[in-house]
């Protein structure tokens, strides 16, 4: 259970003072969680301060009811906190088995780390000894990130607009992965998405605008005020 | 051999004891192990220089010849002049390398490999060294390699060099020249941390239509290390040429990429890239959302990247 108490995050430049996130209070236990809003809204930076990555400078974060707050990327990953990137990063020299034994703390046989390609549906064989550099597609490294995630198998894991980029697989594998996942681990699913079918699985939606959550609640009361809104913004902008 | 020359002979040469095939074991400036086969034969230099010759017959397939070099006398220095003569057709595997083990004090341990390879019609050679030091005191380990290869038509030479730990200085020559249809591939490894010098230069002249030659360099310099790498290409035919410098620059290190291309004929078609830079912070995060901690992150970068 991850839970979230007046989380704000102000930045200062030379430009001046910019609250990107604020008052942020939200208390995150169901099987698939949903952030969704417009871009620039705050959803990727709000998911960076929950792995580690970004510090907030107000707020405090509980994680199984301890306050996480002060700990680093590494220790939160240590406890259960697993985090796919938007843009997956790319390594020269790391090969996807790399990867993926570091992501499951050990060194797996290959066939069980072929396992978790398969599962995002790659060719296990072609892959397996392949680097991590730019001779991968978008698509590909998106799909390999994923995968990393599902070798961890740990009780929160979020994910980035894990829809992005995958436009030769179907959205409905993407779907049947985190249903399999959960089954495996029953640990808490975040994933930050613009997409109808990604949203339509959560159970719950949480809106992020201007920093702040805009709205929350069930799918069911959710997602048709924001499917409402998103053909009303299509017709303004056709007409 | 005294477990200080075994653990040596394992780090350059992946080797437990005697290897199989044909061997020429260099210790402490003697040979202390030889064994030539039917179709490999190593004599000993006759013209006063130290080193030996190696003739590997034409057609020899499947076969590998290991000299290793190892030195655990505090400051040994020695010139070596090795020459093969690879048969037409061969296509053999030759595992050089050299390790130094040096405890003394203010002393220099240095070993200076001349290595000519003479390739013959459409042979295939695949040469593999690796350069290792270590030691207790505060001597230094110089190791200045240098590689001359002679590639006829149609041969073939791969070459993997690697130099990981404890060499503080070295000089890294490699000349070649090939004729007609005739491969030459490099593949080098660096890592260099304290105050480690690394100097690398390689000369590659394409005198033959339809040759092609590919460098390719991947560096860590770690401290206060300083590397320059140098990577001339003359394409002198209709050849492909690419060279490649791929380094990570690490704390107060410094790193010189010189990438040169002359074609002196229209068809020559020669290519460099060079990078350098710090591991990027990105790279970091990721592994550390993996469980890594910062130190572990780098290690592992730096491992992959080198592996």
């Amino acid at each position: 259970m991850l839970e979230l108490r007046n989380v704000g995050y102000l930045v200062k430049d030379e430009l001046g003072e910019k609250q990107i996130l604020k008052n942020v209070n939200l208390t995150l236990d169901e099987r698939f969680v949903a952030f969704t809003g417009p871009n620039g809204g705050g959803k990727s930076t709000l998911a960076k301060v929950i792995a580690g990555i970004i510090k907030p400078t107000e707020g405090k974060i509980y994680f199984d009811g301890e306050d996480i707050t002060e700990l680093s990327v590494t220790e939160r990953a240590k406890k259960g906190i697993s985090y796919a990137f938007q843009q997956p990063v790319r390594f020269k020299g790391l090969t996807v088995r790399d990867l993926i034994n570091i992501a499951a703390g050990k060194p797996l046989k290959v066939g069980d780390a072929c396992a978790y390609l398969s599962e995002v549906g790659m060719c296990a064989r072609d892959y397996i000894d392949r680097e991590v550099n730019a001779s991968l597609s978008g698509g590909e490294l998106k799909r390999i990130e994923i995968a990393t995630i599902l070798a961890r198998g740990t009780k929160l894991s979020v994910f980035d607009e894990p829809e992005a980029g995958i436009d030769l697989w179907s959205f409905g594998n993407l779907i049947k992965v985190f249903e399999n996942m959960y089954k495996k681990t029953q640990g808490n699913i975040l994933i930050i998405s613009h997409q109808e079918r990604i949203l339509n699985i959560a159970d719950r939606i949480v809106v992020i605008a201007d920093g702040q959550v805009q709205n929350e609640g069930k799918k069911e009361d959710v997602l048709p005020k924001l499917l409402a809104a998103e053909s009303c913004r299509i017709l303004t902008e056709k007409l | 051999m005294d477990s200080i020359q075994k653990e040596l002979l394992f780090q350059v040469a992946d080797l437990h004891g005697t290897p199989e095939g044909a061997y020429n074991i260099r210790g402490n400036g003697e040979s202390v192990g030889r064994n030539v086969t039917a179709n490999i034969d190593i004599v000993s230099k006759t013209d006063g220089k130290p080193g030996i010759d190696i003739f590997i017959k034409p057609g020899t397939k499947n076969e590998s010849v290991h000299i290793p070099v190892i030195i655990t006398k505090a400051g040994l220095q020695e010139v070596v002049y090795n020459d093969f003569y690879i048969g037409e057709g061969a296509d053999v595997v030759i595992v050089a390398g050299c390790g130094i083990h040096n405890d003394g004090e203010n002393t220099t341990s240095r070993h200076d490999g001349v290595h000519t390879f003479h390739v013959g019609k459409n042979a295939k050679v695949k040469y593999v060294e690796k350069h290792y030091g270590e030691g207790d005191g505060n001597g230094k380990n110089v190791m200045n390699p240098e590689t001359v290869v002679h590639l006829d038509e149609g041969a073939h030479m791969t070459m993997e060099t690697t130099q990981i730990k404890g060499i503080d200085s070295t000089k890294r020559i490699t000349r070649a020249d090939m004729k007609e249809g005739a491969n030459f591939i490099v593949k080098e490894k660096l890592y260099t941390h304290g105050n480690q010098v690394a100097d690398t230069d390689f000369v590659i002249d394409m005198n033959g239509e339809g040759c092609s030659a590919d460098v390719m360099s991947r560096s860590v310099a770690a401290g206060h290390s300083v590397q320059h790498f140098v990577s001339t290409m003359n394409g002198n035919a209709p050849c492909h040429g690419h060279t490649e410098c791929d380094a990570i620059i690490m704390d107060k290190a410094a790193v010189t990429a010189a990438p040169c291309l002359t074609a002196n004929h229209i068809d020559a078609e020669l290519i460099h890239e060079a990078a350098i830079g710090k591991i990027a912070g990105e790279q970091l995060v990721k592994l550390m959302t993996l469980g890594l901690t910062e130190q572990e992150a780098e290690e592992q970068i730096i491992k992959g990247f080198l592996h």
